[in-house]
């Protein structure tokens, strides 16, 4: 019995060695702060729009949930031209992206729920010089990844440190040059805005479910209050 | 005001002259006698009914906004999950129903394996019950391709593929079921008609005579004791009481602590870390790409598990196929003379004890990515979960058993069990005096003692 | 095995108690499962308001746009057709529209904001049929009395070029007259009505 519940533990440790690798930083996402996300929808109209869409949201949404008049998502968010009840095609064809990036860039309104508000974080913040790749950079989190940095006048470059691991050269951290246009905490707060606009944009309903959550739950159980107490009353019958 | 009761009962006896729905209530609820002494173990039956309803209203609701084509199925999903009102609630409705379904169908089982309700003379209801969880996993399988995600799609691409494995006519099998070489839209539109009409049909009728089955023998009870042996001058039996009201209300409790469950679930965790909903079926289905790590949903997992731990794909695929048979044919493997576990011997309960555990440790592994270590270890459970049923036969025959009384015992319930469980908080915890406040803090002396106590108990009635 | 003291009263009081709550509680689940019925989002945003070019619509003509899923007209009418409508008066069932649907602004014998650009969804008020559009005096198979107008082939139905039913067809109303105004000469747009000034 205890040789296999070692095993067993075993068996556990090894699958989290497995998933190392570069470490996640935290992103710190709260759907409750509309500002930012008013400011990650922004920031995904800018930097992300271009090539991704977000094809299962409309701008009618955004406007509803983050609280914004409609006007003002139309004029100050949304691109021109757009329509609010359209939903946030990219201006990209098909027939360049795949001249451009060999691929289609994916659409991202599920992404958050896909790969998790840490890993974005972390993939938004992990790009580095890499003279070898098509666009100059590769990613930390996502190596050889097809997708130029989006952000880089805000970031500024990133080099990579490697040190040598046996035969393996191995990614240690990412050092900045410092030539952004942004500090590192406001960059911090950019890439955290942009998540948590991605959070909300995969399940724009979560906060809403989150909250009628609590009024089903006390309803349910004032029902089992009842129920036993009116099985207690039956059950005083059987001996 | 006189005359309305008299025209409305008039017109309820015009209905009962002609359609015996008071006989149908009579022979099912209010003179159906079963034993007083039901336990948690048995909620999980009449929770298994409330599941297949909710599964019905909401699989219905679901069906006028899905889309089962292949280049709209996807956005058909999210289309619900989003645009239509309530959509979301009516989607996680479902796709926490049917792991919950599951949930429910594990316990009810296990509890025939406890009580031995599979045992002579209910051989039937088990069998009904087994296909009953074959056309629930058939159902479950088919509408986990219908969100048409990565997962769905290489999910429903490895196991369809395991037909392939069958000798001469495997190739030509698998390719009858997909419509196509790969999985594809014609695969996904006979699975819709599959999912939505076929196999609810077959699970309506079954849990039918399934019901139909156990109400001709009766139900069985956690002492394994016949209480139509004894019966009072009306021909009831003395140790049964009818099902309405008592079981009804007490059930009622039990939907009430299940629904408790189920709403926190879906209004706090739909996704369930990734078990019920898992990451990858959020990226839709592309089958020039197959996800790095694949695994069916975990109610799957453990079958999943023992068809990877035999390095030979048809044997794999016969010990998966085996896996679900040695299940049916339980009634007759077991030679133990005694229904319930209370009254069976040490061998059963510690091989039930290990089947338990080889068959949550296969479905872990069944999640997990294949390694060296993990594939020798499913391999040891999985021999673990087959010793079990076919080693049956031969241990159950050295049990010793204890003397089955001749009534039902009555065990303290819940409620009556409080000051006991007041005693063992008192015991495990102590006030800590800091300043002015005092806390009740952890002890880790009384959890010791607790600790053996236990695990002496639990020593002592696996002999 | 009954037991004879049994409180009736409160078993009676906690049936109800639990059937009134459990009554709630489902009525409360039907509302999300009955308004999930209810159009969507998609179908709002296809109902969203549509603009229409009227500055290359010939006198006579008549083109459809969809609003909402339902065709509606917009016929650019000549000053005889017009002159003609004043007199049909007689032969109409609600010549001043009291019984019809419009907007206030088209609440008038022309039924239109400007009278030469009549707007109407085209489906019969009877039972929504579309009716087709016969324009011409008098054809041969509508009988002489036919003074040009819309004629709906379903169930017969006879309706002026104003929309305006005739007495003694199945039709009770005269045709829909949407929400629409103009946002510039040449430009409507169906579906916003007039902000009120």
């Amino acid at each position: 019995m205890k040789k296999l519940l070692s095993l067993f533990l075993l068996v556990l440790s090894v699958n989290v060695f497995a998933s190392g690798g570069v470490e996640l930083q935290d992103a710190d996402v709260d759907l409750t702060d509309k500002v930012s996300l008013q400011r990650g929808a922004k920031h995904f109209v800018t930097y992300c729009l271009g090539c991704h869409s977000a094809k299962q949201i409309r701008y009618l949404r955004i406007a509803n949930d983050l609280g914004l008049d409609e006007k003002h998502v139309l004029t100050d968010i949304a691109p021109e031209g757009a329509g609010i009840y359209d939903q946030l095609h990219s201006a990209m064809n098909k027939h360049d992206a795949e001249k451009w990036f060999g691929t289609q860039p994916p659409d991202l309104s599920l992404i958050a729920r896909s790969r998790g508000a840490d890993w974005l974080y972390s993939y938004l913040k992990g790009f580095y010089v890499d003279k070898t790749r098509p666009f100059g950079v590769n990613n930390a989190i996502f190596e050889d990844v097809g997708m130029p940095n989006p952000l880089w006048q805000l970031q500024g470059e990133q080099k990579p440190v490697f040190t040598n691991d046996g035969e393996r050269r191995v990614l240690e951290k990412l050092a900045s040059v410092g030539n952004g246009t942004q500090s590192s905490e406001e960059f911090d707060r950019t890439v955290n805005d942009l998540v948590n606009f991605l959070v909300y944009v995969g399940e724009p309903v979560q906060l809403e479910r989150q909250q009628m959550g609590k009024y089903v739950l006390f309803y349910l159980l004032i029902f089992l209050v009842i129920a036993y107490l009116l099985k207690k009353e039956y059950w005083k019958d059987v001996h | 005001m006189n005359l309305k009761p008299t025209r409305l009962r008039m017109c309820g006896n015009w209905v009962l002259d002609r359609f015996p729905l008071a006989q149908v209530w009579n022979e099912h609820m209010a003179h159906y006698y079963a034993p007083k002494n039901f336990n948690f173990w048995y909620f999980f039956g009449s929770l298994a009914l409330l599941v297949l309803v909710n599964q019905f209203v909401t699989g219905i609701l679901l069906t006028m906004n899905y889309k089962p084509d292949a280049k709209l199925a996807f956005d058909s999903v999210e289309y619900i999950m989003r645009d239509v009102n309530w959509g979301w609630l009516v989607r996680y409705m479902h796709s926490t129903g049917a792991s919950a379904f599951f949930i429910v169908i594990y316990m009810h089982m296990f509890r025939g394996l406890l009580y031995g309700s599979f045992k002579q003379p209910r051989e039937l209801i088990w069998i009904f019950g087994m296909l009953l969880f074959v056309a629930l996993m058939a159902e479950a399988f088919m509408g986990y391709l219908l969100p048409w995600g990565q997962m769905s799609y290489w999910g429903a691409q490895v196991i369809i593929s395991l037909f392939s494995a069958i000798p001469v006519i495997g190739d030509d099998l698998s390719l009858w079921i997909r419509g196509d070489y790969v999985i594809s839209d014609a695969t996904l539109n006979r699975f819709f008609a599959f999912h939505v009409i076929a196999v609810p049909l077959v699970l309506v009728l079954l849990v039918f005579m399934h019901i139909v089955a156990l109400h001709e023998v009766g139900s069985n009870n956690p002492d394994g004791v016949d209480i139509k042996k004894s019966k009072d001058p009306w021909g009831h039996p003395v140790e049964g009481i009818p099902f309405h009201p008592y079981y009804t209300v007490k059930d009622l409790v039990g939907v009430a602590v299940f629904l408790l469950f189920f709403a926190t679930v879906i209004f706090y965790m739909p996704e369930m870390g990734g078990y019920f909903l898992e990451h990858a079926n959020f990226i839709p289905a592309d089958p020039m790409k197959t996800p790095e790590h694949i695994a069916p949903v975990w109610y799957f997992t453990p079958f999943y598990s023992i068809l990877r731990a035999i390095p030979d794909k048809f044997a794999g695929v016969i010990g998966m196929g085996g896996s679900i048979v040695v299940l049916f044919l339980l009634p007759w493997l077991d030679r133990g003379k005694v229904k319930s576990i209370r009254y069976r011997g040490g061998i059963y309960k510690k091989a039930l004890m290990l089947f338990v555990i080889s068959f949550i440790a296969l479905g872990y592994l069944g999640t997990q990515p294949v390694t060296p270590l993990a594939t020798m270890m499913a391999r040891v459970f999985t021999a673990c979960y087959f010793g079990f049923f076919l080693l049956m036969p031969i241990y159950t025959r050295w049990e010793k058993l204890k003397p089955v009384p001749n009534h039902l015992t009555i065990q303290p319930t819940l409620e009556e069990r409080i000051p006991e469980l007041k005693a063992l908080f008192e015991e495990v915890t102590e006030i800590k005096t800091e300043g002015e406040v005092s806390k009740r803090g952890f002890n880790p002396t009384g959890a010791k003692n607790v600790l053996i106590r236990t695990a002496k108990n639990l020593k002592e009635s696996l002999d | 095995m009954i037991n004879e003291s049994v409180d009736k009263s409160k078993r009676q009081f906690l049936t109800t108690a639990l059937t009134v709550v459990g009554a709630v509680g489902t009525g409360y689940l039907a509302v999300p499962f009955l308004s999930q019925m209810q159009p969507s989002v998609k179908a709002m945003a296809a109902g969203a308001p549509v603009e229409v070019d009227i500055s290359k619509i010939e006198v006579g003509q008549l083109i459809r746009v969809a609003w909402r899923g339902k065709p509606v007209w917009v016929l650019q009418r000549s000053p005889e057709i017009l002159a003609t409508l004043t007199t049909l008066d007689g032969q109409l069932s609600d010549p001043q529209s009291n019984e019809s649907s419009q907007p206030e602004s088209s609440k008038n014998s022309a039924r239109s904001m400007k009278p030469e650009i009549f707007v109407a969804v085209g489906l019969c008020t009877h039972l929504g049929c579309s009716p087709t559009f016969r324009p011409e005096v008098a054809p041969h198979d509508l009988g002489a009395d036919w003074k040009g107008g819309f004629f709906c082939p379903c169930h017969g139905s006879w309706f002026d070029l104003a929309g305006r039913v005739y007495k003694g067809v199945p039709a009770p109303t005269n045709l829909e007259v949407p929400p629409y105004r103009y946002i510039t000469d040449t430009q409507i747009i169906i579906g916003e009505e007039e902000k009120a000034a």
